[in-house]
């Protein structure tokens, strides 16, 4: 089976500033990805890149096997939410459904109907008038009615308050669990992601941090604390170091089991893990193109 | 595709309709009278054979409406580039629909194509229809106009026949194009007005005289081409018309006085005034009274005798539908090469 995703050293700049940078990713199909990272960090970029909205600067990128946005059979396999879920503001629930009847051969009006129903869509309801939670319930809805092998969704809960977001998630999770599609899904918060996302990618300051299952994640980053010490053994890869006078905290990945006796090692929520990539240090060649630049 | 291209569409295409039947109306109403008048007046001023009279009259009358339906047909392809064409795609983007639209399993270039093809066609038989009513009503007018509106004149050429059906199909794919280079639907609103503008008057200016050779001709005097003459100390100035006698509807590209020897006269150049000449053209004594023959006719006489003519450079009434099919042909390129760009455009554009 195609990865829903491989990129290799995938690149896009605007002007001269890099977007994403030396992107490689491959990302098994069947999961519910995560693209997490703080803001400007480039997720939009690489999701734009996935659904054929952008073309890359540099490297390649496939999806489900083939080159985003390359012909109406690919769009047709491919779902995209995009941030802030646009819809026309002038038509009516409705005319979105036929909208999305008229422009996808595979279109299931039987789901986005039961789906409109179950939400309590007006269909005469301009969509200009439905509040945030049910316009990003709307926008879900063509985008899963399309009925893509990937759904791609930009930022959907951002603008959300928590009822809605919750309810969205839960809508999203119900549809996959029913129609096998794989999902990815972009956030600045990773509590949004943690109940839904088996699957995670950390993209920081345009590079891919790390990638993996969560739970392979979770099982191999591990945190160590005890007497102070500035150096750890090579097996063991250090994600983030903080030290004080005695004492030293260290995030790290690896396989292979910790026997020192020195270290009390304690586990890492999901959350916990991604802060401790986005406080790690920036690698000493990207400050020096920093220093250029200036 | 169609259907939703349509039910974004259908609210303008309802005010255009709208305007149209009520132009068109007017039009339809008004113009078997006017046509009546014109005929009656002709058949009155060809037996006492002052029709000068009639044509001023009656065009006097009616200028009103003259000019405003010609600027009816004049605005009504800047209009479509402004508000329709300019607007197509960046109100998509500014709403972010764009990457609703494009990511269902259409292509952007068909998505394209569809609107392109659609409302271009209604663009194209709404201002094709608007041109032939026109046209056909002011028929009478444009052969009494005067010489500020001839017929082939620019302002009013462009708003007859069927150029105003390519002007609008240009104005249409232009605004698509300016809006996916400026983003934003002001931006892309003002450009398309500056551009179209700028067009609609080089082509006039720069373009259509030479679209044929236009006649050279050498016109007696006579008070159909001579609008008045003045005392001047080296002599007699005279004030000739931008229109060629035997042809009102003709474009005059230009209308100089040339001397016996055949030299074209300067600007404001008087004519020495000497023996005969002098005699016929100061004439003495009370003004004449109303009615009585021409106090003139003697001084044009004199002027025809010596050899002194009106040099005029012309496209005649009769280039009329040939310049409009080259016209429509130089702006059906002008659009096959801009809907080429728009589609060059969109498919390499970043949303």
């Amino acid at each position: 089976m195609n990865p829903v995703l491989a990129a290799q050293d995938l690149g896009k700049r605007y002007g001269r500033r890099w977007a994403l940078r030396h992107c490689g990713l491959e990302i098994p199909a069947g999961h519910v990805v995560g693209l997490v990272g703080p803001n400007g960090a480039g997720k939009t970029t690489l999701l734009k890149l996935a659904g054929g909205q952008l073309a890359p600067t540099a490297g390649t990128i496939s999806v489900l096997g083939g080159t985003p946005g390359a012909g109406p059979g690919q769009l047709a396999r491919v779902g995209f939410v995009a941030q802030d879920t646009p819809v026309y503001a002038g038509l009516t629930v409705a005319e979105h459904l036929r909208l999305g009847a008229g422009l996808n051969p595979a279109w299931d009006a039987g789901l986005a109907h039961d789906r409109t129903a179950r939400l309590g869509l007006d269909p005469k309801q301009r969509a200009g008038r439905l509040s945030g939670g049910q316009r990003a319930q709307l926008a879900l809805t063509l985008g899963l009615a399309k009925r893509p092998d990937l759904l791609i969704l930009d930022e959907p809960v951002a603008a959300l308050d928590p009822l809605a977001r919750r309810e969205f998630l839960q809508g999203l999770m119900e549809a996959v669990a029913e129609h096998e599609l794989s999902v990815l899904l972009s956030s600045h918060l990773v509590s949004d992601l943690e109940r839904t996302c088996d699957y995670l990618v950390v993209l920081i300051d345009s590079r891919v941090r790390v990638a993996g299952e969560t739970d392979r994640l979770l099982a191999c980053h591990h945190r160590l604390t005890g007497p102070r010490r500035d150096h750890l053994p090579p097996e063991h890869h250090v994600v983030s170091a903080q030290h004080t006078e005695r004492q030293s905290t260290f995030v790290i990945r690896t396989e292979a089991p910790i026997h020192d006796p020195a270290w009390t090692v304690t586990p890492l929520t999901l959350e916990d893990l991604v802060l401790a990539y986005m406080a790690e240090p920036v690698p000493a060649r990207e400050r020096v193109t920093l220093e250029v630049r200036r | 595709m169609i259907w939703l291209t349509w039910r974004q569409f259908r609210g303008s295409a309802a005010l255009m309709g709208a305007v149209l039947t009520a132009v068109g109306l007017m039009l339809v109403l008004t113009g078997p009278g006017l046509a009546d008048e014109y005929a009656a007046g002709i058949a009155d001023c060809a037996v006492n054979g002052r029709c000068d009279r009639f044509y001023s009259a009656f065009f006097g009358k009616h200028d009103l409406a003259f000019l405003s339906v010609t600027l009816v047909a004049l605005l009504l392809p800047a209009l479509v580039g402004l508000f329709w064409g300019a607007p197509l795609i960046t109100r998509e983007l500014e709403s972010g629909t764009h990457l609703l639209v494009w990511n269902q399993s259409v292509t952007r270039t068909r998505w394209l194509a569809v609107k392109l093809a659609l409302i271009g066609l209604v663009v194209m038989a709404a201002t094709c229809l608007l041109g032939l009513a026109v046209t056909w009503w002011s028929g009478p007018l444009d052969r009494s106009a005067d010489d500020g509106w001839a017929l082939m004149s620019p302002l009013v050429f462009d708003a007859r026949g069927i150029v105003p059906m390519a002007y609008a199909a240009f104005g249409f794919v232009l605004g698509i194009v300016v809006g996916l280079l400026a983003r934003r639907t002001l931006a892309a609103m003002a450009l398309t007005l500056l551009i179209f503008t700028g067009v609609q008057l080089a082509v006039p200016l720069l373009v259509r005289p030479h679209l044929q050779p236009p006649i050279r001709a050498s016109v007696e005097l006579t008070a159909a081409n001579v609008d008045g003459f003045s005392r001047e100390a080296d002599g007699l100035g005279l004030h000739l018309r931008n229109q060629v006698p035997t042809d009102t509807g003709a474009w005059v590209l230009s209308s100089r006085l040339a001397d016996p020897a055949g030299r074209v006269m300067a600007e404001g150049e008087a004519i020495s005034l000497s023996g005969d000449l002098a005699l016929a053209c100061t004439p003495s004594g009370p003004p004449p009274e109303a009615g009585r023959a021409d106090p003139m006719a003697a001084c044009f006489a004199e002027l025809n005798r010596l050899g002194y003519r009106q040099a005029v450079t012309y496209h005649p009434t009769s280039a009329f539908w040939p310049f409009q099919w080259i016209e429509t042909g130089i702006y059906a390129l002008f659009t096959a090469g801009l809907a080429w760009l728009s589609f060059w455009l969109i498919r390499r554009r970043a949303s």
